[in-house]
């Protein structure tokens, strides 16, 4: 049997209504192109509310954190060995915040081939003095050049230029809310005072807003050299090495491991904010149901207009039985119908609704929290493409399948003898 | 003479409304080149026992062969090809299909017997069409034709795989006396040139008269034969 010659029916079945199987494949087309803008916006939206805090936050962070020693002098004395000691008042000890061998320590993880950058930082807790006034704050230690590569740096930077730090020695980028309570201008010095009682002076470089905040009026950025300077550290210390992985789903099972190798504190992503991975599950749980029930409503507009189709051609498919047609090639033929309905509009939604996508995309939104941010997001993700092409040629399959299997059944002596 | 189909003790019941039997044991066989028709009152069971003998109905008892191969418990598919291989089909209603020109009308059944390349069965429909002098007519959709035309164009297709045997149902029961002497002429035409079998069931005993065998039937019964 050649199945040219069946293609070639039902394409000539198509044609001859082609205003029918026209309104059959708008439906499609309209299921598709809802479902991949409808995907592509709302997984937009997700990326960058996600982004919110996941870009800032890396996959895992390694630290000395502050707590009691773990071997206290009692549990190593051999004659208490096998007792379970109970100390009363106890205190955390003066646990050295630096990571040792931070060095070596950042050589290894940058060869490891699931990192995918590493940004070493120091934190200082400092005093902004305005006047009479000493203002709560912190300043970051980072390296810029890491920390543009793999925390979006720049994206926050709304005056002046982060690399500003690392050419313009004692600079400081301030939070916008706290250059506001400070009343600094880019340009201006600020005063800051240490935990230890240093007196500095820095000059402003920039301004940093996050979105969050609470969090820009009391953090601010140096370079790694200022900060040392600052705590009066040698150019080794570093208190926190944070990673980027290229799997985040990576991080928990590698930050054991991280912690165990170097002796350190490691916390993973999912650990520090894993209610953000529970709402953007949510989100597209959402947005992924309401696209498939848009492309079943379309699937059941096909059904419609295939059952009708098979009820108009009952005398064609008696005459092409009696001609010598076995109930299987008008069920071939029939199917083929469906598919090129769902290929045809799924093809045009496509297109249709990447459309529709780079519209959404031109939409001017504005949003403190996100300044680099001017329009409405689009993720142009190719999946979502896969998935509204498969999707649409599966139920086009299905909605043709039960009406296509009743045009195989059809009697030819019933309806010639009916006549 | 060698026979091409053949019936032997054929039982067929009506379920709906109720039980009725509308063949009562049918006998009978047709040899190569007879031009045989099929007579009776409506309701004899004349037209049920061409669709049995058309393998197209399979709900009776006895049995039916064509070519000495009895059809009865084949697969569906296997009727079908049958069909497309062995017998030609000429309906009261024309049952052309509309969204094809003529020409393709009369090369389906050949594209789907697949003996011969496109290319072939195009000039064998070209040939069939110009026979029945209809060949002008070839590149037509289908429903633009005067019943009589279609009627031809029927009997071009029915003849486009040269079947053994052509089944008529009426052939010209819905054409006026002038087309129903035109396509009885090229019946009795494919007959005498050809030696083409042909099966026909009419009600027009004019028709009837011109043919070679006639065959009456009456309640499910072979009742009369005339040569």
């Amino acid at each position: 049997m050649k199945p040219k010659l069946l293609f070639n029916i039902a394409q000539s079945l198509l044609m001859a209504r082609w205003r029918q199987t026209l309104i059959a494949a708008v439906g499609v087309t309209f299921g598709i192109t809802m479902f991949i803008a409808l995907l592509s916006f709302m997984s937009g939206l997700n990326d960058l509310l996600d982004g919110l805090v996941v870009n800032r936050t890396p996959h895992i962070r390694l630290y000395n954190d502050i707590r009691p020693r773990q071997h206290q002098a009692v549990t190593k004395w051999p004659a208490y060995k096998n007792d379970y000691p109970i100390i009363s008042s106890l205190k955390s000890g003066n646990v050295r915040q630096e990571i040792y061998n931070s060095g070596p320590i950042i050589q290894a993880l940058e060869q490891n081939k699931q990192v995918l950058g590493v940004a070493p930082t120091i934190t200082a807790q400092v005093f902004f003095n305005d006047g009479t006034v000493a203002i709560n704050g912190v300043i970051n230690g980072i390296d810029v050049a890491a920390e543009r590569k793999l925390f979006f740096f720049d994206d926050y930077i709304v005056a002046g230029k982060s690399s500003d730090l690392n050419t313009i020695p004692n600079s400081i980028i301030l939070g916008k809310a706290l250059a506001e309570k400070l009343v600094a201008n880019v340009g201006d010095v600020v005063q800051i005072t240490t935990s230890t009682g240093t007196i500095f002076q820095l000059k402003v470089v920039g301004y940093f807003q996050s979105g969050l905040n609470d969090f820009d009026k009391a953090q601010s950025y140096a370079s790694i050299q200022t900060t040392q300077k600052i705590l009066g550290k040698s150019s080794l210390y570093i208190t926190d090495i944070r990673i980027k992985l290229h799997n985040i789903n990576e991080a928990p099972a590698l930050a054991k491991t991280f912690g165990r190798i170097y002796g350190v504190d490691a916390e993973d992503i999912q650990t520090a904010n894993s209610q953000f991975e529970t709402g953007s599950f949510v989100r597209s749980l959402i947005s992924y149901a309401v696209g498939i029930t848009l492309l079943i409503v379309a699937g059941f507009g096909i059904y419609n207009i295939l059952n009708m189709m098979i009820y108009e051609k009952m005398d064609t498919i008696a005459i092409m039985k009696a001609m010598g047609f076995s109930g299987r090639d008008v069920k071939t033929i029939f199917l083929v119908i469906a598919i090129g309905i769902g290929l045809f509009g799924g093809g045009t939604g496509l297109l249709a609704g990447y459309g529709l996508s780079v519209v959404i995309n031109h939409i001017p939104f504005h949003t403190a929290a996100l300044p680099t941010v001017k329009t409405y997001p689009i993720n142009y993700n190719p999946l979502f493409y896969i998935i509204g092409i498969s999707f649409s040629l599966i139920t086009t399959y299905l909605a043709g399948w039960l009406p296509a299997r009743k045009a195989s059944k059809i009697d030819p002596v019933v309806i010639i003898r009916g006549k | 003479m060698e026979t091409i189909l053949e019936a032997v003790n054929i039982v067929k019941y009506f379920y709906d409304p109720v039980k009725v039997k509308v063949l009562d044991g049918v006998n009978f066989s047709i040899a190569k080149g007879d031009f045989v028709s099929i007579v009776g009152k409506s309701g004899c069971g004349k037209s049920s026992l061409m669709y049995v003998l058309s393998t197209m109905d399979t709900d009776y008892e006895g049995e039916v062969k064509i070519d000495g191969v009895s059809m009865q418990r084949k697969k569906e598919k296997y009727l079908a090809k049958i069909r497309n291989e062995k017998i030609g089909f000429v309906f009261q209603f024309h049952y052309l299909l509309n969204e094809f020109t003529v020409l393709r009308n009369v090369m389906l059944p050949g594209l789907k017997l697949n003996r011969y390349s496109e290319k072939e069965v195009e000039a064998r429909a070209y040939e069939k069409l110009q026979t029945l002098g209809i060949g002008e007519l070839a590149l037509k959709n289908a429903a633009r034709l005067s019943g009589g035309e279609k009627q031809r164009v029927a009997i071009a297709r029915a003849l486009i795989n040269d079947p053994d045997i052509i089944m008529g149902d009426e052939p010209t029961g819905n054409l006026d006396k002038k087309n129903s002497e035109l396509v009885f002429d090229i019946f009795k035409q494919l007959s005498q040139q050809l030696n083409q079998t042909m099966l026909i069931v009419t009600h027009d005993p004019d028709f009837a008269a011109k043919t070679n065998r006639i065959i009456r039937m009456e309640d499910g019964k072979i009742v009369d034969e005339q040569r």
